[in-house]
C-alpha cells in the first residue's frame, strides 16, 4: 500500500510540471499581456514596456519559468505584484475557509446524494422525483441560489449571517453558521449529480445477474440494495464524488465571492481582475495539488471498494 | 427606476428605468453565442481525438488517453481565469479554453464507444471488403458515436451556459455586453432594494440548462433498451390466475406433488404473450428436463416458478403450487417465504450469478443468517459443510476468495452450494453446464444427481440438451413457441416421440445416442406475438393439415405422454413403417 501510494505521489510530479508550464505557455502564446492590463487600458507603449522590463516579463517565456520553479522548488510562488506580499503567505492564510467550504459541500452532497440515489434506484414516483430534482439541481445556477439563499434566510429572516467567515479555531458555532449558506449551496448541484449517478449505477448493478441468485436465495431486496448493488455501484460514485469535488473548487470561486469568504476563490477572482500573475500562478499550483490529493484518495477508495484493483 | 413587472413592462424595469423584458431578449445573442463558441471548440476537439484514439489504438491512443487524463485533473476554473487575464477579458479566448478543458471528457466517449465499433464484425468485413479507412470512419464510426456525443455535447451546453454566466456575473467577461449572467450582478448589487430583478435573468438560465437536459435524455432513452428500464416491481404485481378450458381435467391434483405449475400464462407489460398455457408437475426427488431450441420461453417459465420474471415481464394467469400452495395467488410474499427455502435456483452463467465484489463466505455467510444459523462459527462451520458437500476440495481458501479468483466449474459448485444453504426441495436448474468445459459440465451433472440421492431434492432442469435428458431426467417436457408440446417419460420420448416436433429434434441429431446437442432443424421459432391461431408448430411441421391451423390444439393424453398434437397417430405409424 505504501508503495502504491509512493508511486501515485512520484507520478504527480509531472502532471504539476506541466500545469504551471501550461499556465507561462499561455501567458507567451495568447495575445495581450499582464503589463499591458497592469500598466491599464489609457497606457502609451512606452509605460507597458517599462511596466515589463520591471516585472521581468520581456525575458524569454522559458527563462522566466525556469527562474519561477527555482525558487517554487524552494517552496517559494513569488510575490504578488499588487501587494508585494508573498504568494504563499498569501493563499495559506486563505485555504482554510475554501477547504471548509468545498469539504462540506462534498461530504453533503455525498451523503444527500447518495441516499436520494438508492432510494430513486428503486423506481416507481420516487425515481422520477429523484430524476427530476437532480435535473433542476444540476441546471440551477449556483451564483443565482447563493443570492435567493441569501434574500430569503440571511436578509428576510437573519437566520444566518449573509457575509463574511469566522475561523473555526475562533469559533466552532459561528463557524458553522458562516459557513452554512455557502455550503449548501454549492451543495446542491453536486447532489444532484451525485444523486443522479448513484440512481443510474446501482438500478445497473440491480440488472446484474447476480441479484437474481440473492433473490433466488431468499435474500431481501433492502439487504441487496445495500450490500451488493450499493457496493458493485462504488466506482462510479466514488468517481463523481471525486469529480463533485473538483467541481466544487470551481464553484467556491463565485460562492466565495458572493459571500465574501476570505478563500481562494476570492483571491484568484480578484487576481484576475488585478492581472497578478504570480498570484494566479500561485492559485493553479494549490488547486492542482488539491485535485491531485483528492484524485490519490479516490484511487484509494477504488481499492477498498473492487477486490480486483487491490490484487493486482 | 426600479419597477416590478406591469403591463408597459412585463417584466419590470431595471435600476436605470430600462426594460428587462427586451434587455433579457437582447441578451440571449451573446449568451448564446459564449455557450457555442466552447460547444464548438470542444466538439472539434472532442470528436476527431476520441475516433482516432479509440478507432486507431496503438500509440495514438496512448498519447491521446494520457494528456486527456491529465488535463481532467485540472481545475477549469482556474485556467480559464489565467486565460482572461491573459486576454484582457476576451470572451472568445475564455469560452474557448473552456471547451479545450471539457473536450477530454468527450475523447473519453468518443474513444469508448469507436473501440466498441473497432471490435465488431462489420468493421472488419468493411475494412477485407476494401472500403477506405475513411469511409468506415464515416459512416459506422460517426453512426454509432452520434448517440452519446449528442448527451455529451447537451451536457457540455449546459455546463458552458452555466460557466459563461458565472463569469459573466462577477464582470470577467466584457461587462459592457448585456448577457443573462451581467444583468443578474447588476441585478445583485441592488438586491437590498428589489428582489424581483433576480428572478428572469435565474430562469431563463435554469430553464435554458434544463432544456438542454431533457435533450440529452431523451436522446439516451430513445437509445437505451426499454425492457431493461421496467422495473422489477411490475412482476409482483398479483395477476389473476385466469382458467382455461383445454386441459384442466385431465391435470393430477397440485397437492400430489412438490411443485405443480397450472395453466400458467407469462406476458410482457405491453401484453405480449411469451408463455401460455404451461403446466407440468415435479414429484419429490425426480427430475424433470425442460427441452426445446431457445426462444422457446424455457428460461422465462423457469424464472415464472421462482417468481423472479425480469422488469417488463410479467404473470398473467395460472398458478404454480408449491406443496399444494399457489405461490401466484400469494403474491411477492408467498414467493419469499419459499425462495431460499423451499425453492433453490441456479444460473446459466456461474461467473456472473456471484456478486464480484464479495468474498464466497460472505455469500454464504448471507444466507445462512437469512436461513437463522445464529452464530458465526456455526454458520462458518455449515459453510464449510456445504462446500464438501459440493466437492470443493479446499473450502478454507475458498471461502476467502472473491469470485474472479475461481473457475467456472467451481463457482457452479459455488452457486449449488448457495442453494443448498436453504435446504430447498426443489432446485430449479436454469441450463447449469451450458458455460462450462465439456469434463466439468459432466462433473456437475453428477454432482446434481448425486445431491438429488443424498438429499431427495427434486430437480427442474432446462436444458438444450438431449444428453442431458438421457442421463438424469425422469421425465422430459418439451416447449415449442411458448407452449408445453410434449411431456413424456424419458425413456420413451427417445424411442417414441408423440409430437412432430419432438420427432424433428431427435431425427435432426443422428448421434442422439451419444449425448448429442439439441439439433437446429430449417425455420425458425415464431417470436412471441406472432404465433399462429392453430398450431405454433404447423409452418414448420411434416404432417400438417388445414385442421392443424384452424383452432388452438389442446393436450391429448396417450398411452404414455401428453401431446399437443392432433396427428400423433400418424407419427406412429410413420415410426412403425
Ligand atoms: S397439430 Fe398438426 S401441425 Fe401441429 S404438430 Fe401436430 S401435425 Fe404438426
Amino acid at each position: 500500500m505504501t508503495r502504491f501510494l509512493v508511486r501515485r505521489v512520484v507520478a504527480a510530479v509531472p502532471l504539476l510540471l506541466v500545469v504551471s508550464a501550461a499556465t507561462f505557455l499561455l501567458v507567451a502564446l495568447v495575445p495581450g499581456d499582464a503589463a499591458r492590463s497592469i500598466a491599464g487600458r489609457n497606457a502609451t507603449p512606452e509605460q507597458v514596456a517599462q511596466v515589463r522590463t520591471e516585472l521581468g516579463l520581456d525575458r524569454p517565456v522559458w527563462t522566466q519559468y525556469i527562474d519561477w520553479l527555482g525558487s517554487a522548488i524552494n517552496g517559494d510562488l513569488g510575490t504578488s505584484l499588487i501587494n508585494q506580499q508573498a504568494v504563499t503567505e498569501q493563499l495559506n492564510a486563505r485555504l482554510g475557509a475554501t477547504m471548509s467550504l468545498i469539504i462540506g459541500a462534498t461530504v453533503v452532497a455525498a451523503v444527500v446524494g447518495v441516499t436520494l440515489g438508492v432510494l430513486g434506484a428503486r423506481g416507481g414516483w420516487l425515481g422520477r422525483t429523484v430524476d427530476a430534482a437532480s435535473l433542476i439541481g444540476f441546471a440551477v445556477p449556483t451564483f443565482w441560489l447563493a443570492l435567493v439563499l441569501v434574500v430569503l434566510l440571511a436578509v428576510k429572516v437573519a437566520a444566518f449571517p449573509a457575509l463574511g467567515y469566522t475561523p473555526l479555531g475562533q469559533s466552532p458555532s459561528q463557524w458553522m453558521a458562516s459557513l452554512f449558506l455557502p455550503v449548501v449551496t454549492l451543495a446542491v448541484p453536486a447532489t444532484a449529480s451525485v444523486a443522479k449517478v448513484t440512481r443510474d449505477a446501482v438500478s445497473d448493478a440491480m440488472q446484474r445477474p447476480f441479484v437474481r441468485t440473492l433473490r433466488a436465495a431468499g435474500v431481501p431486496e433492502r439487504a441487496i440494495i445495500a450490500r451488493h448493488a450499493l457496493k458493485n455501484a462504488a466506482v462510479p460514485i466514488l468517481t463523481i464524488v471525486g469529480l463533485t469535488f473538483i467541481g466544487a473548487l470551481t464553484g467556491a470561486v463565485l460562492i466565495e465571492q458572493i459571500f465574501a469568504l476570505p478563500g481562494l476563490g476570492g483571491t484568484a477572482v480578484t487576481a484576475t481582475a488585478a492581472g497578478d500573475l504570480p498570484l494566479i500562478q500561485g492559485v493553479v499550483i494549490y488547486f492542482t495539488v488539491i485535485v491531485i490529493a483528492v484524485n490519490l484518495l479516490v484511487d484509494l477508495a477504488y481499492a477498498f471498494f473492487n477486490p480486483r484493483v487491490r490484487v493486482s | 427606476m426600479l419597477q416590478g413587472p406591469s403591463a408597459e413592462h412585463w417584466l419590470g424595469t431595471d435600476t436605470l428605468g430600462r426594460d428587462v423584458l427586451s434587455r433579457m431578449l437582447y441578451g440571449i445573442s451573446p449568451t448564446a453565442s459564449g455557450a457555442a463558441q466552447a460547444l464548438i471548440v470542444f466538439l472539434a476537439l472532442g470528436i476527431p481525438l476520441g475516433v482516432i484514439a479509440g478507432y486507431r489504438g496503438g500509440l495514438a491512443d496512448q498519447v491521446i488517453s494520457r494528456v486527456a487524463d491529465l488535463a481532467l485533473s485540472i481545475p477549469p476554473i482556474i485556467i480559464v481565469l489565467v486565460v482572461i487575464v491573459v486576454s484582457a477579458g476576451r470572451p472568445v479566448a475564455a469560452m474557448a479554453s473552456l471547451g479545450v478543458l471539457g473536450a477530454p471528457g468527450l475523447i473519453r466517449v468518443v474513444r469508448a464507444a469507436s473501440a466498441a465499433v473497432r471490435d465488431e464484425l462489420f468493421v472488419t468485413a468493411a475494412k477485407v471488403s476494401g472500403v477506405s479507412q475513411l469511409r468506415i470512419m464515416r459512416t459506422h464510426v460517426l453512426r454509432r458515436i452520434r448517440g452519446p456525443v449528442v448527451v455529451q455535447a447537451s451536457l457540455f451546453g449546459g455546463v458552458a451556459l452555466l460557466f459563461q454566466a458565472g463569469l459573466s456575473f462577477l464582470g470577467l467577461l466584457d461587462p459592457d455586453r448585456p448577457t443573462w449572467g451581467a444583468i443578474m450582478g447588476e441585478a445583485s448589487t441592488v438586491i437590498t432594494q428589489s428582489q424581483w430583478l433576480l428572478i428572469p435573468p435565474g430562469v431563463a438560465i435554469t430553464l435554458t440548462v434544463l432544456a438542454l437536459g431533457f435533450l440529452g435524455d431523451a436522446v439516451r432513452d430513445a437509445s437505451a433498451d426499454t425492457d431493461a428500464v421496467a422495473t422489477a416491481k411490475a412482476s409482483r404485481e398479483a395477476a389473476s390466475p385466469r382458467t382455461s378450458t383445454a386441459t384442466s381435467a385431465a391435470l393430477p391434483d397440485p397437492s400430489d406433488y412438490v411443485l405443480s405449475v397450472r395453466e400458467l400464462h407469462v406476458h410482457t407489460t405491453s401484453g405480449v404473450p411469451l408463455i401460455t398455457d404451461i403446466s407440468f408437475d415435479l414429484a419429490a426427488g425426480e427430475t424433470v428436463g425442460l427441452v426445446g431450441e431457445s426462444g422457446c420461453g424455457k428460461s422465462i417459465t423457469a424464472l415464472a416458478v421462482l417468481g423472479l420474471t425480469p422488469g417488463g415481464i410479467r404473470i398473467a394467469g395460472g398458478g404454480v403450487y408449491f406443496d399444494g400452495t399457489d405461490l401466484v395467488a400469494g403474491g411477492e410474499a408467498a414467493y419469499r417465504r419459499i425462495r431460499g427455502s423451499g425453492l433453490g435456483y441456479i444460473s446459466q452463467d456461474p461467473m456472473a450469478a456471484l456478486d464480484p465484489v464479495h468474498t464466497v463466505g460472505s455469500h454464504l455467510n448471507e444466507v445462512l443468517k437469512l436461513r437463522g444459523v445464529g452464530s458465526s462459527a456455526a454458520r462458518r462451520e455449515r459453510a464449510l459443510e456445504l462446500l464438501s458437500q459440493v466437492h470443493i476440495a479446499d473450502p478454507q481458501r475458498v471461502l476467502k476468495s472473491y469470485p474472479h479468483q475461481i473457475s467456472g466449474g467451481m463457482a457452479q459448485r459455488i452457486s449449488i452450494a448457495i442453494a443448498l444453504a436453504g435446504r430447498p426441495r426443489v432446485l430449479v436448474a436454469d441450463e447449469p453446464t451450458t458455460a462450462l468445459d465439456v469434463t466439468v459440465q459432466s462433473e456437475i451433472l453428477s454432482l446434481l444427481h448425486e445431491l438429488q440421492e443424498t438429499t431427495g431434492l427434486a430437480l427442474l432442469l432446462i436444458t438444450h440438451d438431449w444428453g442431458v435428458v438421457a442421463d438424469i431426467c425422469d421425465r422430459a417436457v418439451v416447449m415449442y413457441a411458448g407452449d408445453v408440446v410434449e411431456v413424456a417419460p424419458a425413456h420413451t420420448v427417445f424411442t417414441a416421440p408423440t409430437h412432430p416436433y419432438t420427432a424433428a429434434l431427435l431425427a435432426a441429431d443422428p448421434s442422439i445416442e451419444h449425448s448429442g446437442r439439441l439439433p437446429t432443424l430449417p425455420g425458425r421459432v415464431p417470436a412471441p406475438g406472432l404465433w399462429p391461431q392453430g398450431c405454433r408448430f404447423a409452418a414448420r411441421c411434416r404432417l400438417a393439415t388445414e385442421a392443424c391451423s384452424e383452432a388452438r390444439v389442446p393436450l391429448i393424453k396417450t398411452s404414455e405422454a401428453l401431446s399437443r398434437c392432433l396427428h400423433t397417430d400418424l407419427l406412429k405409424l410413420e415410426k412403425r413403417a
